[in-house]
């Protein structure tokens, strides 16, 4: 074995590897050879850190030392001065928002600190390419474990005990889910993984395939010992290249040291994992879609009962995790389930992987324990709004969620808490909205989401989504009647009552929460025809102000529509009905005299 | 429109053969059909009505079935693309974040609409779905490759770059 004295690691993760990581590592490991630094320093390619926004990400051990936004042209002066003279490059540290603090080492940055990664405790430290690292960091000595000590109802007794529930966003328990299959009657079960994560603004079981992907692969062996199946299904989407790539070696790797494939561990216990690719359908992310697509057919969803558990895979009983929950068992297998139980609040255990995303200064992917209120998600670890605008919404859940306002900073989150407030856990996507965001706007958003989506199986969903797009629609476009939002409403309850699906039944969440909460916005467009975030153009108008404007002419100029008009130096006008409400001469105006209403 | 296919040949029934072999290799596999025309559709470029049909016969299932599919899935096309696929995404991250008017700009700047191409058979445009690289919001991807913490000034010099290197 080789030793280094230090290690540089280097996020090869989808938001990095958008960023250019690739070009920095070839660059460095290129300066390092040439500088004669190869056997003194080792450059490792890791997962996601969660921290996308600042990418590429670079630390540096043994000191922790955490760069970001490194490009090519800082490699040698990092190689230089970090790995030749011990200094740290300071300009690269990452700088607090709303602050003059530079922080050197990774452990003390605010959007790490309140964190506690479970499922992404391995995401950033090791290559995922290499099945020796997952292994170094306990990897496999789960499922050695349970073949060797535990019987299947052991497993699914401990899973039970630890109080974990499905990280998708049904927030089921996963171990009576085990329990289900394990008890059921078949010469042939499936343990599938669904990977198909379609929420847009949720990016976590990328993150732990890409990051991690042999936790995911244990953690379906040990769910088929302890239901009895020995075939494996991960359904990943095809928009995840990186993701399906490391699966793929992954897979191969494990075979490779018998740790996938026939009599694993000697024990008699066989189990093998396939991939199967999904092909852009939302809808496949509903369980009993996903397995029709898994079947090859088109991915329409189908009644419930039978469960899958009883009859799923061509029939056969099946269980189906999420990607975050496969990534919690192998953790809870071999630290107990009385220490993960002993985090996160009473009906909620454990810890939620975030995605952080939308007007918020720290973007990126978070871990933290179940019950943290929302205000330390966005204000500590988000660094709060970006531009310092204020908060008015977030958004979780996806198409099946719904908007939290301002005044629910403080609400501790967990699943009953969120549905309690018209919200969902939903897969963990978190969406910061600030006063610039138009709560109608985002709620036709949604609908049009899941109109586009729906599979047209069961008509609430086909039919009932669209005449709510249309509503929402016209209410944006300033032609709202005040009978709209009752029409709305009962539209919501009819679809969330009769719809087929998961899909369907939670498709009219993102309006009636806008509703719940933002119900002056909606009348603010309906009887005034006004949208007071200044979002849907139809109910814009742009002004000129006579004392701000100098006679410049470069709006003038910029219009597209031969709109404004005037004499240099005097002030211009615009014609409204020439106006198409572009904003260009917003955009450029130097004196800020264009005002929008 | 001549052949897209990536087989180098442009000979129709080099098409062909080179389907027998995709499904030759997924013949003992249960639910294949997808996977089958994902990896057709990699190499040909898209799915036309003719093979569609080939792929309906060769597995013995009716062209309704192949067609549902193809018609069911976002990622399955009938219809050739352009050299570039340039697809913007609209997940929520990038809209809440202007992703919107980043394909206004694109939709100016290439003269088409969403799902159109080019006349030059240069570009695709497309609208996408959340790519996961929300903390880059907003992104847009040409081909594989991701372009993030754009704004619509980057519009004109992303594309002028790929029209460069065709």
């Amino acid at each position: 074995m080789e030793f280094y004295r230090s290690h540089v690691l280097v996020c090869t993760g989808t938001g990095c590897t958008s960023s250019n990581s690739r070009s920095v590592i070839s660059g460095l490991r290129k300066e390092l050879a040439d500088k004669g630094l190869e056997k003194e320093i080792q450059v490792i390619e890791t997962g996601c850190f969660g921290f996308c926004n600042l990418g590429p990400i670079m630390v540096v051990y043994p000191e922790g030392v955490f760069y970001c936004r490194v490009s090519q042209d800082d490699i040698q002066e990092i190689v230089e001065e970090h790995f030749t003279k011990g200094r740290v490059v300071q300009r690269l540290l990452y700088h607090e928002p709303n602050t003059t603090v530079k922080t050197q080492e990774f452990n003390d940055i605010e959007f790490f600190k309140h964190q506690k990664r479970i499922a992404l405790s391995n995401c950033g430290i090791i290559n995922p390419e290499k099945i020796e690292e997952y292994i170094a960091r306990d990897g496999y000595f789960a499922l050695a474990k349970v073949l060797h000590e535990m019987k299947p109802e052991d497993v699914i007794e401990e899973i039970k005990k630890s109080g974990l529930r499905g990280r998708g966003g049904g927030g089921f328990p996963t171990g009576m889910k085990w329990n289900f299959a394990h008890k059921a009657q078949g010469d042939q079960k499936y343990v599938v993984c669904n990977a198909d994560e379609g929420d847009p603004g949720a990016f976590m079981d990328r993150s732990v395939l890409e990051g991690d992907p042999h936790s995911v692969l244990e953690a379906m062996a040990i769910a088929g010992y302890a239901i009895g199946a020995n075939q494996g299904y991960i359904y990943v989407r095809a928009e995840y290249p990186i993701a399906v790539e490391r699966l793929r070696l992954a897979i191969e790797q494990a075979h490779k040291m018998g740790l996938l494939g026939k009599n694993i561990f000697g024990m008699g216990f066989d189990f093998d994992v396939d991939i199967r690719l999904g092909a852009g359908a939302f809808v496949c992310g509903e369980e009993t879609a996903l397995l029709t697509s898994i079947e090859g057919k088109r991915g329409e969803p189908r009644p419930r009962p039978p469960f899958p558990a009883n009859s799923g895979l061509w029939g056969k009983p099946t269980i189906i995790n999420n990607v975050e929950t496969y990534a919690n068992v192998t953790r809870i297998i071999r630290n107990g389930w009385e220490w993960f139980a002993s985090m996160g609040t009473e009906k909620s255990k454990g810890t939620k992987v975030f995605a952080l995303a939308g007007k918020i200064k720290n973007t990126g992917l978070i871990e933290v324990p179940m019950g943290t209120t929302l205000r330390t998600i966005v204000y500590d670890i988000g660094g709060g709004i970006l531009n310092d605008k204020k908060f008015k919404a977030a958004q979780t859940g996806g198409p099946s969620g719904g908007c939290i306002p301002a005044e629910l900073l403080d609400t501790p989150i967990d699943y009953d808490n969120l549905i309690a407030i018209g919200a969902m856990m939903g897969s963990g996507g978190l969406i910061v909205m600030d006063e610039d965001t138009c709560m109608v706007d985002i709620a036709r958003f949604f609908l049009e989401f899941t109109q586009d989506e729906s599979c047209g199986k069961c008509p609430p969903c086909r039919i009932g989504t669209k005449r709510m797009l249309e509503i929402l629609t016209r209410i944006c476009e300033g032609k709202g009647v005040p009978e709209d939002l009752e029409n709305l409403e009962t539209l919501a309850k009819t679809i969330k009552s009769a719809a087929l699906c998961g899909l369907g039944q939670t498709a009219p969440n993102p309006v009636l929460s806008t509703l719940r909460y933002f119900r002056h916005e909606y009348e603010a467009h309906i009887y005034d025809k006004k949208c007071p975030a200044g979002v849907c153009k139809s109910l814009l108008s742009y002004k000129i102000n006579e004392d701000k404007c100098r006679g410049c002419s470069l709006c003038a100029r910029n219009c597209p529509a031969k709109a404004i008009s005037g004499k240099v130096k005097e002030p211009f006008v615009i014609d409204p009905e020439k106006c198409i409400k572009c904003g260009a001469c917003m955009e450029k105006c130097k004196f800020g005299a264009i005002e929008r209403k | 429109m001549s052949c897209q296919c990536k087989c180098g040949s442009g000979r129709e029934e080099d098409k062909f053969a080179f389907i027998d072999r995709i499904i030759e290799q997924y013949k003992n596999q249960k639910g294949s059909m997808i996977p089958i025309l994902h990896q057709v559709q990699q190499v040909l470029g898209y799915l036309p009505e003719e093979v569609q049909a080939y792929i309906a016969e060769k597995m013995g299932v009716p062209l309704s079935e192949v067609y549902g599919i193809v018609s069911f899935y976002a990622l399955f096309s009938t219809q050739p693309k352009g050299k570039h696929r340039v697809s913007v995404c609209l997940g929520t991250a990038c809209y809440v974040r202007g992703s919107g008017k980043i394909l206004e700009e694109l939709q100016k700047e290439l003269g088409i609409k969403v799902g159109e191409t080019t006349k030059d058979g240069l570009f695709t445009l497309e609208a996408c779905r959340c790519l996961g690289a929300c903390g880059l919001a907003p992104v847009l991807t040409v081909d594989e490759h991701v372009h993030g913490r754009l704004t619509t000034k980057d519009v004109a010099e992303i594309i002028n770059k790929y029209k460069d290197v065709q």
